[in-house]
């Protein structure tokens, strides 16, 4: 369970770090702590895999990775958990999960890739295809996005 | 534009931000920059957007938090209302079109279990249309940083 003192934590965190000399002393000022013990706890809640990671989130789209693809899987079940491994493996697929399938909708593993174009995202997804022997797949391109927001917790 | 000294300080602040009491300067030292040009260059790629944000990325699912990825089929004249509808949930993080009969794609978050259910319900309610959901079963990998050099 997180304590109150995580949650207010946690909702200073996700204002943005100050860009002062000494971020870390300015918002701990601000939650009644030391600069030194906020630091501690932040790093605890790294351990913890409550902050996933500590820094910069960028926008790909304005450094060059203007394709985006997500390419969906249709795995046999009692492979998936393996060709998950594979495919994680790959330094193109950003994100990888199994999802269920449903009605209209068969396919159970989901992966991000992200490339210059979409030639080269295709050309990724065939190289996954060949490594992990799965033949059933779609790439399903972004065209258009319509939000992309940071969660806010604790509000 | 981004010019090398901000890609090579991109790269270092998405994986490895120093947390230590003065940061910046620290990131200043091993980027052979002062301190001073170091905030200067990422506030300006805060403005300009770049990076959206400083700070923590959180796990929701640690948090308690649940949430999943959801698909809708939406005719193309009511692409705006069923986003206007799908958009205004602050749990709603993400909303994309994609090329497929499934075309709206967006995954929303919630402090619970039955609000979640609570926000897909109210979204089939309003748009008269079905919304399947497809939450994660198995996380294999999720990389959030990109290699800018």
């Amino acid at each position: 369970m997180l304590s109150e003192l995580d949650k207010a934590i946690i909702r200073e965190l996700q204002d943005g770090l100050p860009l002062v000399s000494r971020p870390f002393l300015q918002l701990a000022g601000r939650l009644g702590l030391v600069e030194d013990d906020l630091i501690e706890k932040i790093k605890q809640m790294i351990d913890q895999g409550l902050i996933r990671r500590f820094g910069a989130a960028v926008r790909h789209q304005d450094l060059g990775f203007v394709a985006n693809a997500m390419v969906v899987w249709d795995v046999p079940d009692e492979r998936v958990m393996e060709v998950g491994g594979i495919m994680a493996g790959f330094e193109a697929v950003s994100h990888c999960y199994r999802r269920p399938r449903q009605p209209g909708w068969p396919y159970n593993l989901f992966t991000m890739v992200h490339g210059q174009t979409r030639e080269e995202c295709e050309r990724a997804a065939g190289r996954l295809a060949g490594a992990a022997g799965v033949e059933s797949y779609r790439l399903l391109y972004s065209t258009s996005e319509l939000k992309k927001s940071t969660m806010r917790y604790f509000e | 534009m981004l010019d090398n000294t901000d890609r090579r300080l991109l790269n270092l602040i998405q994986a490895d931000f120093p947390l230590t009491p003065e940061p910046y300067r620290l990131l200043a030292e091993s980027l052979g920059l002062s301190e001073e040009e170091v905030l200067d260059r990422i506030g300006r790629m805060c403005e300009e957007g770049v990076i959206r944000r400083l700070g923590g990325i959180f796990d929701s699912r640690q948090m308690g938090y649940s949430g999943t990825l959801c698909a809708m089929r939406v005719e193309p004249e009511r692409i705006g209302e069923v986003a206007g509808v799908v958009n205004a949930f602050p749990g709603v993080t993400h909303n994309y079109l994609r090329e497929h009969d499934y075309n709206m794609w967006f995954t929303v978050i919630a402090e619970s279990r039955a609000r979640l259910d609570e926000i897909l319900n109210a979204v089939r309610a309003r748009t008269g249309l079905e919304v399947i959901t497809l939450p994660a079963e198995n996380v294999f990998k999720i990389r959030v940083n990109f290699d800018l050099e």
